[in-house]
């Protein structure tokens, strides 16, 4: 028999109280773990979604950077266009190592979906684009070998979604061409998933598009300085520079400031929690008045009776802070859906990285939170003397 | 004080303010108990019994007066004993029995009666299952205190008050929640403790249980009344 199994003893009086005290916890931690979780998960995610990207440094033509680098993460390039000799341009500056030239083009497909949708196709070259995606794998076939073929490179995605596989023939919508499948890509996690592949030239035709780019992905060499590359780059007439790292700042800063928001929601939460555990342990205290007293003359010291309440505190705030982040371990994906609905961007992957980093962080949180909301109670019950018990007892 | 005398009051007084009042609860109380003696202290409520019982117990401090217990001068010596001192006397030389029992609702009864334990190096679970022996309730070491009646819950207080082997039991109105056949049982009890060398000095307004006492002490107004 130790102060720890009688604390644990003494929580089980009242067990109702016990569980909402410790499910308000419970909530804290989830809320708390889930929070965290999700601003690694989405740091994490972001800064994967633009390094698969393959280039550091995209140019578009002039236009709202930030629509720009939201229809590029989510697999565009930007709508309007540019010359296709800004590729020379571009190649002229030393810190350049490779650069690949894309068109994107939206055609409305009435057969899409219920009420039609826009169809999208990306032409890319057939040279440059696949080396600076080499995290794609193909299920069958391969990339097209010219940039003049009617041929397509299906993501997994896509494929699944036309039906398609290596051989059959695709319709493009409006324009009634064919091209033909010759390879259809793994699953990436990413957003070239859903993306339709086709030869530049290809689509620069079949679109009357020539001599255009929507985009160019710039990929800088080893140790080259950015900042004076993007700099040149600025003073390109009609285009725009979109910087990845400045992308990635742009919406780190933009999800922090609504993190601030709900990490207060958080602490708000973790506040009502921890006046919950000292409504508990104090009202436990109050009720048990003259037993704390009798510990006391059965020769329990202070410091003994400061303990017991406390671990009282530290059981009912573990217990209570190890169910929550259970709970956003199991929620995480169901945490992850609803996020993805509200956001209007979300990178791929897991968007709630939860680890044992972040668990441990919460827990601790909850648990040092709990400990000092148990300081008064404990205080209180350790000042009891033994005559106020029997006193007590002889009044009631 | 007789070689075997346990407890020695000499002239305890506790005086309290109430107000421009002075009340006086025990007026110059003296008297010793020797090992296994059993002393019972009766009087009219408000009379000053009980004030007397905790302040033998070391859980009230007499306003003048000296009380030795054991051999050892606990109030009215050179020097006052502080808190941490007390509680080391309590542990040593005092079990208390109270009317109410304090149970643990949520603790079994062996494990009622090894509380002491957790607070200090107690006796462990032979002493508890001896103690239980004594007192006719090993069969029910696994049951929680709402499962027995009310002489069983009372003989597990008295079990509890046994654990650390004290010299002394004190004892406030022990059968003032049970009926009398119940009272019996704790009557040969507290006469068996006795007869083991233990001391036992109880408040009760039983006066057939008073009787049973080898000495009675009368109270009235704070002072000991002699028939």
């Amino acid at each position: 028999m130790n102060i720890y199994a009688i604390a644990y003893k003494n929580l089980l009086r009242k067990k109702v109280r016990t569980a909402l005290t410790a499910g308000g916890i419970a909530l804290s931690a989830w809320v708390l773990a889930t929070l965290l979780g999700f601003n690694k998960g989405y740091q994490e995610g972001l800064n994967r979604d633009i390094d698969n990207m393959g280039f550091q440094v995209l140019l578009t033509a002039k236009g709202c950077p930030y629509e720009a680098a939201t229809l590029m993460l989510k697999g565009g390039t930007g709508l309007r266009y540019m010359p296709e000799s800004v590729v020379k341009t571009v190649f002229q500056n030393p810190e350049v190592e490779k650069v690949t030239p894309m068109l994107m083009h939206g055609v409305f497909d009435p057969n899409k979906g219920e009420n039609g949708a826009v169809a999208a196709y990306l032409g890319v070259d057939a040279v440059s684009f696949p080396p600076m995606k080499p995290y794609l794998e193909f299920k069958q076939g391969a990339w097209f070998k010219d940039n003049k073929a009617l041929e397509a490179v299906l993501g997994y995605e896509a494929a699944e979604l036309e039906t398609r596989e290596v051989g059959d023939k695709l319709l493009i919508p409006g324009i009634d061409r064919e091209v033909t499948v010759v390879g259809v890509l793994k699953r990436s996690g990413t957003q070239d998933d859903g993306t339709i592949f086709l030869p530049i030239t290809a689509v620069q035709k079949l679109f009357n598009r020539e001599g255009l780019l929507t985009g160019l992905g710039i990929k800088v060499k080893k140790e080259a300085d950015i900042t004076a590359l993007e700099n040149r780059l600025y003073d390109l007439p009609d285009v725009q520079v979109v910087s990845m790292a400045q992308v990635k700042t742009t919406i780190m800063n933009l999800v922090n400031s609504a993190r601030v928001i709900v990490m207060g929601i958080a602490g708000i939460a973790l506040i009502i929690a921890m006046a919950g555990v000292i409504n508990t342990i104090l009202m436990s205290v109050m009720e048990r008045y003259a037993e704390i007293g009798i510990l006391k003359s059965m020769g329990a010291m202070p410091l003994d009776v400061f303990k017991m309440i406390w671990a009282e505190t530290a059981i009912l705030c573990g217990l209570g802070g190890a169910a929550g982040i259970g709970l956003a371990f199991v929620t995480a994906r169901l945490s992850e859906a609803a996020v993805r609905y509200f956001l209007p961007y979300a990178p791929n992957g897991a968007l709630v990285a939860l680890d044992g980093d972040i668990s441990g962080f919460a827990f601790g949180l909850i648990l040092a939170g709990g400990l000092l909301s148990g300081l008064y109670p404990a205080w209180r019950a350790a000042r009891v003397r033994p005559l106020e018990a029997i006193r007590i007892e002889g009044e009631q | 004080m007789a070689n075997n005398t346990v407890i020695s009051a000499g002239n305890l007084s506790k005086i309290y303010k109430r107000g421009s009042e002075e009340v006086r609860a025990v007026d110059g109380v003296s008297f010793e108990a020797a090992a296994g003696e059993l002393v019972s202290i009766i009087g009219p409520s408000g009379s000053g019994k009980t004030t007397l019982l905790n302040m033998i117990g070391c859980l009230d401090n007499p306003t003048s007066g000296s009380l030795s217990v054991g051999g050892r001068q606990v109030f009215g010596g050179h020097k006052e004993l502080s808190e941490k001192e007390l509680t080391a006397v309590r542990r040593e030389m005092f079990g208390y029995v109270f009317q109410k029992f304090y149970l643990i609702p949520t603790l079994t009864v062996e494990e009622n009666i090894l509380l002491p334990g957790a607070f200090y190096k107690a006796p462990g679970a032979k002493a508890a299952r001896d103690v239980m022996g004594l007192l006719g309730i090993e069969k029910r070491s696994g049951h929680l205190p709402g499962e027995l009646s009310g002489g069983e819950m009372q003989r597990v207080a008295i079990a509890r008050a046994l654990i650390n082997g004290p010299k002394v039991v004190l004892a406030d109105e022990p059968t003032g929640s049970l009926d009398s056949r119940r009272t019996e049982e704790i009557k040969g009890i507290l006469r068996d403790l006795t007869r083991q060398g233990i001391t036992v000095v109880m408040v009760t307004h039983n006066l057939d249980l008073a009787r049973s006492a080898d000495r009675i002490l009368e109270i009235r107004d704070g002072k000991i009344h002699t028939p």
